[in-house]
């Protein structure tokens, strides 16, 4: 029976989510919103715990579990394996957006009446789509009756890791996170006499939703890294760029936001904004969802639900977009900027972020678009991105490390350049001092990277004097973190030793002044998996520095091998092994690789997630202040 | 006209000159940078420019998997017309299995046999690349 109260709580969730967009209509209604949006996210939170309560139970006679979990299943990965699958992650998709639902319904209870009455409305259609998607194409509840299977087929092994425990949650907090200030676009689009207050009502969401996103992209990167084996932790895989994309609008969108919230100033752009953020965020489920693209992550594609998606894409964009052209033909807000001011540098930083989100969609959907063309069938790898999306990148990096310094409204070259001289001075230091040791080794590309990096890890850090307000520290902290990143990014990539090499058990090889010795290998048990584990010491100049245990798992249950990376982690660099294969004579191949900084880059995004974090707690906290005092 | 339009003609031009070149370079990057893809019929029947990375696919032909010397290795892969033999040099996939579908990533040799860099198995049960999948369909 639980599985038909969960399809059923869907059913009920979906009748008022209709409710909610009848009463955006027919004012009337709106009395009900409040009650109905809160029966709507308790049916959706309802059904998607009775899917967990399933697969704690193993209740094989659940199509759905049956393909993605196994009795044998540790019981941290049975909850992952929830949404492990296709409709698992749809309902994970639909549960998070009543999450937030719910948030914007606790903290904007004194918000206008029409505002609130169309956000609901909006809300509620959003709802609506995925709910329809779910019953329609991707039951999670169907039953495999009466023939049930006595166990599971188990979750791919691929994604039997504590990463993948946390990264779809994220990811959706972040992707569906930009649901909420789309909706609060469209709604200031509707109710035209509040069309410049919705920026600091949606400012606090898109803040929170772009900070979860970071951890969401972080998390992936470093699952990738440690879990697919070969040391990557970037592929410019369509999956990637899908949320890549809503990202970097969003990067666009939280700085153009900062600006519409303070003045009327860009409305009409950070609408465009709000809204192509959450549109890119459902094209990136179309890709994903769909499976249209070839690609690296493993999804099962049927076309049903790709064509509905489509449909939904479609029904949402000619709604949203052609609000925003009648929102274009009533605006009349003229303004004027000066060319050194803080706007203006925003806006300039924004038309980057726009301009490099339209490269990675280019390359992203151009596969696609020369199938149907020509049925030629290509595909778009790294060096497009390198050859576009990098220098394209480089100018905003070094606009974020000046930006910062300028005032608001007018400002002049000349003070802001004396404003900015001790930085850089001792940027101009330390870059001489990095270059004195490193200069040669390094390719031109990267060593742009370094400057850049240096100069805004030290602009932001200088920005820590004068005084104090957590926005600003908000500010720090994000430029800080993706100076980080850049770092990371540039040094990792030119200084990084890989090695594949075919050792015996007790043989020594030397990879760049470290010797790494094959020293054991051990028989492995574990709960639904048998393998081998390698014991490899790394030890420089006869010490050794680093014991690495790395894996190759077989699961029983899906008949695949595995490999279980074994990393060394450090600040200044990571040691990586890899077991390969076994060959007839007893020997392995292995893959080593030494890879310097490469945690700056995570350590970067957590960073500017806690940026934005801390700049969406005080826009909060000042939303709700103000309205206090009104 | 006044001053101020001409400022604007003047910034609106340097949009349209700065919009073209990006869009060229854009597309000319896009051009440099695909990989077209072949089935092993297609690699015998077209020309194909030598030195341009393109991608290969097709089903692994069972007992064709030979270990060479230091982690080489040279296997077949069929679409049930023709063959190419691919040679690679490294760790072969965790999913790599003859009888199953494979996508090699490199060049033609001088010999006609195709020389990977990179080596993509299908990932899990349902999951094949797509051109696999249509190669299987044709089959039957």
């Amino acid at each position: 029976m639980i599985p038909e109260f969960g399809l059923f709580s869907l059913i009920l969730a979906l009748c008022f989510a209709f409710v909610l967009m009848t009463a955006g209509f027919y004012r009337p209604l709106a009395v009900l919103q409040r009650p109905a949006t809160f029966g709507m996210c308790a049916f959706v939170c309802l059904s998607f715990i009775l899917l967990v309560y399933g697969f704690m139970q193993d209740d094989f006679s659940v199509s759905y579990i049956a393909q993605n979990s196994n009795t044998q299943l540790p019981f941290m990965y049975k909850l992952c394996a929830v949404w492990g699958g296709h409709e698992g992650s749809l309902l994970l998709w639909v549960f998070i957006l009543s999450l937030w639902t719910l948030g914007v319904t606790f903290l904007s209870r004194s918000l206008p009446a029409n505002i609130m009455c169309s956000l609901y409305a909006v809300l509620g259609a959003i709802h609506a789509g995925f709910l329809l998607l779910l019953l329609h194409t991707s039951n999670p509840f169907l039953r495999l009756l009466p023939s049930m299977p006595t166990d599971g087929a188990d979750l791919n092994p691929l994604l039997q890791d504590p990463g993948f425990v946390m990264h779809p949650p994220f990811l959706y907090l972040g992707y569906v996170g930009f649901a909420i200030p789309f909706a609060f676009a469209m709604a200031a689009m509707f109710n035209p006499k509040e069309v410049f207050s919705w920026a600091k009502w949606a400012r606090p969401y898109a803040l929170l939703a772009f900070s979860f996103l970071t951890i969401g992209i972080s998390l992936g990167s470093w699952w990738a890294y440690y879990e697919l084996g070969w040391g990557g932790w970037w592929f410019w895989d369509p999956v990637e760029n899908a949320s890549f994309m809503p990202w970097l609008v969003g990067a666009a969108l939280v700085h153009a936001l900062r600006v519409s919230s303070l003045k009327p100033l860009f409305n009409s752009w950070s609408l465009l904004l709000a809204l192509c953020a959450f549109i890119l965020s459902l094209v990136g489920t179309f890709l994903v969802r769909s499976g249209v693209l070839a690609s690296v992550h493993a999804f099962a594609s049927d076309p049903a639900r790709g064509v509905f998606i489509l449909y939904f894409l479609a029904v949402v964009m000619i709604g949203s977009f052609g609000l925003y052209g009648i929102h274009l033909q009533r605006d009349q807000g003229v303004s004027r900027l000066r060319f050194v001011s803080k706007e203006s540098f925003i806006l300039l930083g924004n038309v980057i972020f726009v301009t490099a989100t339209a490269t990675v969609l280019l390359g992203t959907l151009y596969p696609l678009i020369m199938e149907v063309l020509t049925h030629d069938k290509i595909s778009v790898g790294p060096p497009y991105y390198a050859a576009v999306f990098v220098p394209i990148m480089l100018p905003l990096l070094l606009l974020m490390s000046f930006a910062p310094y300028t005032f608001w409204e007018q400002d002049s070259s000349k003070a802001l350049f004396q404003r900015l001289s001790k930085p850089l001075l001792l940027c101009a230091g330390i870059i001489a001092l990095v270059g004195y040791f490193t200069w040669l080794s390094l390719p031109a590309i990267s060593l742009v990277g370094v400057v850049l990096g240096i100069l805004i890890v030290i602009s932001s850090l200088f920005k820590l004097r004068g005084s104090f307000s957590f926005n600003k520290l908000g500010m720090i902290f994000a430029h800080f973190g993706l100076g980080l990143a850049v770092l990371g990014i540039s040094l990792t990539t030119a200084l990084e030793t890989e090695k594949e090499l075919q050792l015996a058990v007790g043989s020594t090889a030397t990879v760049a002044n470290y010797d790494v010795q094959f020293a054991a290998l051990s028989e492995l048990n574990g709960p639904n998996y048998i393998g081998k584990q390698g014991h490899f010491v790394i030890s420089k100049d006869k010490q050794p520095i680093a014991n690495l245990y790395p894996e190759k798992r077989f699961f029983t249950a899906r008949e695949t091998m595995m490999t279980e990376t074994a990393i060394d982690p450090g600040f200044l660099r990571d040691f990586y092994i890899a077991l390969g294969e076994r060959f007839i004579d007893g020997t392995w191949s292995v893959r080593i690789y030494i890879k310097p900084f490469v945690r700056w880059l995570w350590l970067g995004g957590i960073l500017v997630a806690l940026g934005a974090f801390i700049a969406a707690m005080t826009a909060l906290q000042s939303n709700h202040h103000r309205r206090n005092v009104v | 006209m006044s001053l101020l339009h001409q400022k604007r003609i003047v910034l609106v031009l340097m949009l349209a000159v700065g919009l073209c070149i990006g869009v060229g370079l854009v597309l000319y990057a896009l051009s440099q940078n695909i990989n077209l893809f072949y089935t092993p019929t297609q690699l015998v029947t077209e020309t194909i420019t030598p030195n341009k990375t393109i991608r290969v696919g097709g089903m692994v032909q069972k007992g064709s998997l030979k270990h060479l010397d230091a982690l080489a290795v040279e296997f077949t892969i069929t679409d049930f017309k023709h063959e190419t033999t691919i040679r690679y040099k490294g760790i072969m996939p965790d999913l790599f299995k003859e009888g199953q579908g494979v996508v090699a990533l490199g060049k033609v040799g001088p010999n006609g046999d195709f020389v990977a860099e990179q080596i993509l198995a299908k990932h899990d049960e349902n999951y094949m690349p797509p051109e696999i999948a249509n190669l299987k369909s044709e089959k039957t």
